[in-house]
């Protein structure tokens, strides 16, 4: 018992200040693109064309679709002129698939929070069932770390839970299987409305890297009614929490830089 | 195992024109594989092949199997070509086989005739239509966790059948239980819920989505499949990985298993409610994949192992902070993981829980953490060493009662391990480059990458045909080998031990489902 004392003295205190304070990220970290297109030579499609998951369409404009982007190098790296580059900005989350586009002069929409009544309802406690439906565990991964002493998920009344009949929402993470399909739409139907539905990672909204392969069905936004997006590969912890609190509110909602 | 048995003979990251690999009839193939695998080899991996005999009809199929010699680091590989859709099953006489036949069935409607346990794996319809090991209607998909499960009959006996959705924020998979009262007499797993025809899609790159793939066939195992990957791409092209690259691929995989082992430590202190542990490894682990994305930005090392080399390179000032980091890391795990060992509630729990017996082990053919609890001997970074294990070695850590505890207590040593190598590798960081060019592929060769992974010995093997693109592109997971073993650890425990012991194996459902 003494052991267990000195070493909960030894580890210190490491639940973060967020939201209070911002946290901050590597330098390395790759979040919101943005592009500077005065760069890109005429008729140049290089990044489009590299983009794993052809997330990027050059008509008019760079346009980066974030909820197929694996935020992967690949364009920075193809690109001769450094049009497209990374930012440290973690906060991506929307409550459309539409306002998942990245493009130049226009700010990310962020997610607006939920309306009144479902602020009632959930603002103060919310219980999500999350499913793997072909997930890779990494989304898995981060979605777990949110329940550790660094984000402490439980001060914001989230919590995950085990039955679908306790959850007011479905987590999806994966690009939704064949093969998982059912067991997904069996744990929404368990799950008692009003419900939510949250998308997390580029397999549950697009498909990812395993889009349009026949054994996946591009994400679960084409069978259920998808209420937040959350976009990454995986997306980063803060990316999560930040999607999650600004749905319900609980976040102002200053737009992305 | 003999240093000859009349295949081709390779290194670790070595390519061979296919032309050189011995085509033999079937009975001498099967055995050869059994005499080998019987004499100490362990089969890595045994695979179908349609596209190497589309020449001599559509229709031909061929088997090839891969052997790791690992006294002498010689790896094996022999063909076979099948003159009809069933051939004697080797599982019989050759038990690792077990689920590469099963694999082989599905994906290709050949049916090892005789083995003893021949269910899907992954549910998916035959690649070849028209030829179905179950002789199931053309046409008809099948529907996953539908299959005969094996069942103890009798009066006090019943059936607990868990998943595919589990109680946490896990991946998917069935499991049926036939208990006694408490006592589990069999588990049987059945999985396949995570396809999504990764390993299908491979077939015709590389092309700009192929190391994507790779790196999220199992997204905990990013650095691991993408290294292993890497290695055969680079034996392919005759690609020239400078020391310095070598180093950080080096480094990033001990990486990945400091992670991840941390977190498998806190997880099982989590399953025997004892929350210190639980708690403080829970935010190490994240320390650690913090560590990656100081590196290449991202949590889990995407973006850092490239063929050629590596994405990043790691400067004095950022090398500076990392090692300060790694030490802090380092400092506050010893402290979590020393009080798992100094409770005795803990190793009450721990010790005598689910054990696996070595003979067990190398009959099954397991690999990694898990076989090393059970006092094996194997670790491919000794082994068949690649890249910078060629020059740098870690000692193999290993144990021996083959139980929770054993499992637990490997990974404990490995970390150890690790940290011990990164930092010696940085102090001493070779200077260079650390991407080369890579060229193309060359034209029908085939390359075997074997790579330590956080939970084992992951295998890929490439084929090239005679445009330098993938005919076929075979991954085998550690999980592959080593769900056998969980089911194994299971007979006669307690149901309430299963989390504790699924917890100490923590395997890959979509690196086995691919």
């Amino acid at each position: 018992m003494l052991q267990v004392s000195l070493a909960r003295l030894k580890q210190g205190h490491w639940t973060s200040r967020y939201p209070l304070e911002l946290p901050t990220l590597p330098d390395r970290f790759r979040g919101l693109p943005v592009v500077d297109s005065t760069r890109c030579p005429e008729g140049c499609r290089e990044c489009a064309q590299v983009c794993p998951t052809d997330a990027i369409t050059t008509d008019g404009g760079i346009r980066i679709d974030l909820g197929r982007c694996l935020f992967c190098t690949d364009c920075m790296e193809a690109c001769p002129e450094g049009a497209i580059r990374y930012t440290r900005e973690y906060r991506l989350s929307t409550r459309t698939r539409a306002d998942l586009i990245a493009q130049e002069h226009k700010t990310l929409k962020l997610a607006e929070a939920l309306d009144e009544k479902s602020r009632r309802l959930f603002g103060r406690s919310l219980k999500l069932r999350q499913v793997s439906a072909a997930g890779c565990n990494a989304c898995e991964a981060d979605v777990n770390v949110l329940s550790t002493i660094v984000f402490d998920l439980g001060r914001f009344g989230i919590q995950f839970v085990a039955s679908p009949r306790h959850a007011d929402g479905l987590v999806v993470t994966g690009a939704v299987s064949e093969n998982m399909r059912s067991a997904l739409l069996t744990a929404y139907e368990a799950i008692p409305a009003p419900k939510l539905v949250i998308a997390v990672g580029a397999c549950a909204i697009s498909g990812g890297p395993f889009v349009d392969n026949p054994e996946v069905h591009n994400g679960c936004a084409s069978l259920l009614p998808v209420d937040l997006f959350i976009p990454g590969c995986p997306p980063h912890p803060w990316t999560i929490l930040d999607g999650l609190l600004r749905l319900l509110g609980r976040l102002d909602n200053t737009p992305a830089k | 195992m003999n240093a000859n048995i009349g295949f081709a003979c390779i290194r670790n990251g070595m390519a061979i024109p296919r032309r050189d690999i011995p085509e033999l009839p079937f009975a001498d193939f099967r055995a050869r594989v059994v005499e080998a695998v019987a004499s100490g080899g362990r089969l890595a991996c045994l695979f179908g092949d349609p596209a190497s005999t589309l020449s001599s009809g559509a229709d031909a199929m061929s088997l090839y199997a891969v052997i790791a010699d690992s006294v002498r680091a010689q790896i094996h590989v022999g063909t076979t070509r099948l003159t009809s859709d069933r051939f004697p099953s080797l599982t019989p006489d050759c038990h690792p086989a077990h689920l590469f036949e099963r694999e082989i069935a599905e994906q290709y409607g050949l049916r090892p005739e005789g083995h003893p346990w021949l269910k899907p794996v992954r549910f998916h319809a035959s690649y070849r239509p028209g030829h179905d090991a179950w002789d199931r209607p053309e046409g008809t998909t099948p529907i996953v966790g539908v299959m005969d499960y094996y069942r103890v009959e009798g009066e006090e006996i019943h059936e607990v059948a868990v998943g595919p959705i589990h109680a946490g924020v896990i991946e998917p998979g069935h499991f049926r239980f036939q208990c006694h009262g408490e006592q589990v007499f069999h588990l049987e797993i059945s999985l396949g819920y995570q396809h999504r025809g990764a390993e299908r899609t491979l077939v015709g790159g590389p092309n700009k989505r192929t190391l994507h793939t790779i790196e999220t066939v199992a997204g905990d195992t990013s650095i691991g499949n993408a290294t292993a990957y890497c290695l055969a791409v680079e034996a392919l092209t005759g690609a020239q990985v400078s020391a310095r690259a070598q180093a950080l691929c080096g480094i990033a995989l001990e990486l990945e298993r400091l992670a991840n082992h941390t977190g498998d430590l806190g997880a099982l202190a989590n399953d025997v409610a004892f929350l210190p542990t639980a708690s403080f490894c829970g935010r190490l682990r994240g320390d650690f994949l913090n560590l990656s994305a100081l590196l290449c930005g991202n949590r889990f090392g995407r973006g850092m192992i490239r063929p050629g080399g590596v994405g990043f390179d790691l400067d004095d000032a950022r090398k500076a902070q990392f090692l300060d980091k790694l030490a802090g890391a380092y400092r506050d795990v010893t402290v979590a993981v020393d009080l798992l060992w100094d409770s005795a509630s803990v190793q009450a729990r721990f010790e005598n829980t689910g054990a696996v017996s070595l003979d067990d082990c190398r009959a099954i053919g397991m690999v990694g953490p898990a076989a090393r609890a059970c006092g094996m001997e194997c670790d491919i970074r000794q082994d068949f060493p690649w890249g910078i294990f060629r020059f740098k070695q870690i000692p193999i850590s290993t144990s021996e009662s083959g139980d929770v505890f054993a499992r637990a207590f490997v990974r404990w040593l490995e970390i150890g391990r690790s940290v011990d190598f990164i930092r010696s590798l940085l102090s001493e960081f070779p200077d260079g480059p650390v991407r080369a060019e890579v060229g193309k592929l060359r034209p029908n060769h085939l390359a075997v990458a074997l790579v330590e992974g956080w939970r084992g010995e992951l295998c890929h093997v490439a084929l090239t045909d005679d445009q330098g693109r993938f005919a076929r592109y075979k991954m085998v997971d550690s999980s592959f080998h080593n769900w056998n073993g969980l089911m194994l650890a299971l007979r006669d425990q307690q149901i309430s031990d299963f989390p504790l012991c699924n917890k100490s194996f923590n395997l890959s459902y979509c690196g086995h489902d691919l």
